[in-house]
C-alpha cells in the first residue's frame, strides 16, 4: 500500500491553483458565464452591406446585448449578405422588428441594433427580418454629399 | 589557402550533418517516449513527484513575474492609452496581451531556464554516473522509469504556470490600473470580459502553453540524455536546453500565432 506524502499535498495545491487560475480567466477574464448562458433562437437578416460587421459581434435592443451574431455568409442568388443571429430565448421580438447595422462610438466596432415594432405574433426560430438597414459606408456618404453640394452650387450662385 | 577553404566547407557540412542527425534521434526518441509513457501514467506517483519538481518549485518565479509583468503592462499601458483618452481600455489591453501572448510565452521562458535545465542536469549526470546503465542492467528500461515522467510532469505543469501567470498579470494590471492610478474599476473589467472571448483568446493560448510544455521538456529530456557523460558535457547540455529551447518556443509562438489568430 502506498503511503500520502507531503508531495502529493503540494501537487495537489498546485493543481489546484493552475486551475483555479484557468477559471478566473474563463470566468472573470472571457466572461464564458454569460456567454452560454441559457438557450437561444436562430433569426435570419438580409443586408446589402454589413460594411465591417464581423462574425461574434453584438446584438443590441435599446443599448442591451440580447445576442451575438453567428454566421456571415454571401447570398450568390440576390446578392445580399445574409447573417445569422442567435437571439437569448427570454428575449422575444414583435414579427415586425427592424435590424440596423450601426458603429459604437466614431471608430468602434460595428453591431446590429433590433427596434421592435408594434405586431403582436412574436418572431420563431429561424425567421427572417423583413425590414432592414444596412451599413453607413463612409465613402459613399462622403460622395453623395460631394454631388449634392456640387449640384446645388451653381444653382445659389444665379 | 584552398586546404583552409577545404576545411571550412567540410566543418559546415559535418555541423550539418550533424544537426540533421541529431534532429532524427530526437524525433526516435520522441516516439520512444510515447510509447514508454504507459508506465509513467500507470505509475502515476513517479509523474506526481516530477510534477512538484517541475511545477511546483517553479511556482514562486512565475506568480512574481506574472505580477511585475502585469504591473508593467498596467503602467505602459496606461501611459499610452490615456494619450488617446481611452484609458478605460487598460484592462483590455492587458489581459488580452498576457492571455494570448506574454502568459504562455514567458511562463515558457521562465521554465526552460527554471525546470527544463534542471531536467537536463539530472539526466546527464545520471547518465554521466552510469545510474542509466545499471538500470538498463537491471532490465528496467530508462526511458520509462526516468525519461517519460519527467515529459509528463513538464506537459502537465506548463499549461497550469501559463494560467497563473496569466492571472497573476490580469491582477498585476488590477492592482496598478485600478488601485494605484485610479482607472474606473466598472469599465476596466467589464470591457475586458466584453472583449476578451473565451475559445479565441484564453483557449488558444491554453493550446499554447501546452504544446510549448512539449516543446521545452522534449529538448530537456532529450539534451540530457545525449550529453556527452562527463562534467564538461553536462554543462554544455543544459546551457543547449535553455537556448534551444528558448529559441523554439519563439519560434513555435510565431507559427501558433500566425495559424491561431489570422484575420481576427
Amino acid at each position: 500500500m502506498m503511503k500520502r506524502s507531503t508531495l502529493d499535498l503540494w501537487v495537489g495545491a498546485f493543481v489546484m491553483m493552475g486551475l483555479g487560475a484557468l477559471l478566473f480567466l474563463s470566468l472573470k477574464v472571457a466572461n464564458l458565464s454569460s456567454f452560454n448562458s441559457g438557450e437561444t433562437y436562430p433569426v435570419y437578416a438580409n443586408f446589402d452591406n454589413i460594411g465591417g460587421l464581423k462574425v461574434r459581434a453584438a446584438v443590441k435592443s435599446a443599448g442591451v446585448v440580447v445576442g451575438r451574431v453567428t454566421s456571415i455568409e454571401f447570398d450568390n442568388q440576390t446578392f445580399e449578405a445574409k447573417i445569422r443571429i442567435d437571439v437569448e430565448s427570454r428575449y422575444q421580438f414583435p414579427k415586425d422588428t427592424a435590424a440596423k447595422i450601426l458603429t459604437s462610438g466614431l471608430l468602434g466596432d460595428q453591431y446590429i441594433g433590433l427596434a421592435a415594432g408594434g405586431d403582436t405574433a412574436n418572431l420563431k426560430p429561424g425567421d427572417t427580418l423583413k425590414i432592414t438597414q444596412s451599413a453607413v459606408v463612409l465613402e459613399s456618404l462622403i460622395s453623395q454629399f460631394l454631388y449634392s453640394k456640387a449640384a446645388e452650387g451653381p444653382a445659389e450662385k444665379k | 589557402m584552398s586546404s583552409w577553404v577545404a576545411r571550412a566547407i567540410s566543418d559546415v557540412g559535418a555541423r550539418v550533418v550533424n544537426f540533421v542527425w541529431r534532429l532524427g534521434f530526437a524525433a526516435r526518441f520522441f516516439w520512444l517516449m510515447l510509447r514508454h509513457s504507459g508506465t509513467a501514467l500507470r505509475r502515476f506517483p513517479l509523474t506526481i513527484r516530477e510534477i512538484y519538481f517541475a511545477g511546483v518549485l517553479s511556482l514562486i518565479i512565475i506568480l512574481v513575474s506574472g505580477l511585475f509583468v502585469g504591473m508593467v503592462l498596467g503602467l505602459q499601458g496606461y501611459d499610452t492609452l490615456a494619450r488617446y483618452g481611452s484609458a478605460e481600455a487598460l484592462g483590455v489591453l492587458v489581459a488580452l496581451s498576457l492571455v494570448r501572448e506574454l502568459g504562455p510565452v514567458v511562463a515558457a521562458l521562465l521554465f526552460a531556464s527554471r525546470a527544463g535545465s534542471a531536467i537536463t542536469a539530472e539526466i546527464g549526470l545520471m547518465k554521466a554516473t552510469e545510474q542509466l546503465d545499471a538500470m538498463e542492467m537491471m532490465a528496467v528500461d530508462p526511458i520509462a522509469r526516468v525519461v517519460a515522467p519527467r515529459f509528463w510532469g513538464g506537459v502537465i505543469s506548463m499549461p497550469l504556470l501559463a494560467a497563473l501567470f496569466s492571472a497573476m498579470g490580469v491582477f498585476g494590471g488590477y492592482l496598478v490600473g485600478v488601485v494605484l492610478i485610479g482607472v474606473d474599476e466598472g469599465s476596466f473589467w467589464s470591457q475586458m470580459q466584453s472583449a476578451v472571448d473565451f475559445r479565441e483568446d484564453v483557449w488558444n493560448g491554453v493550446i499554447k502553453s501546452f504544446v510549448f510544455g512539449i516543446v521545452v521538456t522534449w529538448i530537456a529530456v532529450f539534451e540530457g540524455y545525449d550529453a556527452p557523460p562527463t562534467a564538461e558535457g553536462v554543462s554544455g547540455a543544459t546551457t543547449r536546453t535553455v537556448v534551444t529551447s528558448s529559441l523554439a518556443v519563439l519560434g513555435f509562438d510565431f507559427v501558433l500565432t500566425a495559424l491561431m489568430f489570422r484575420g481576427v
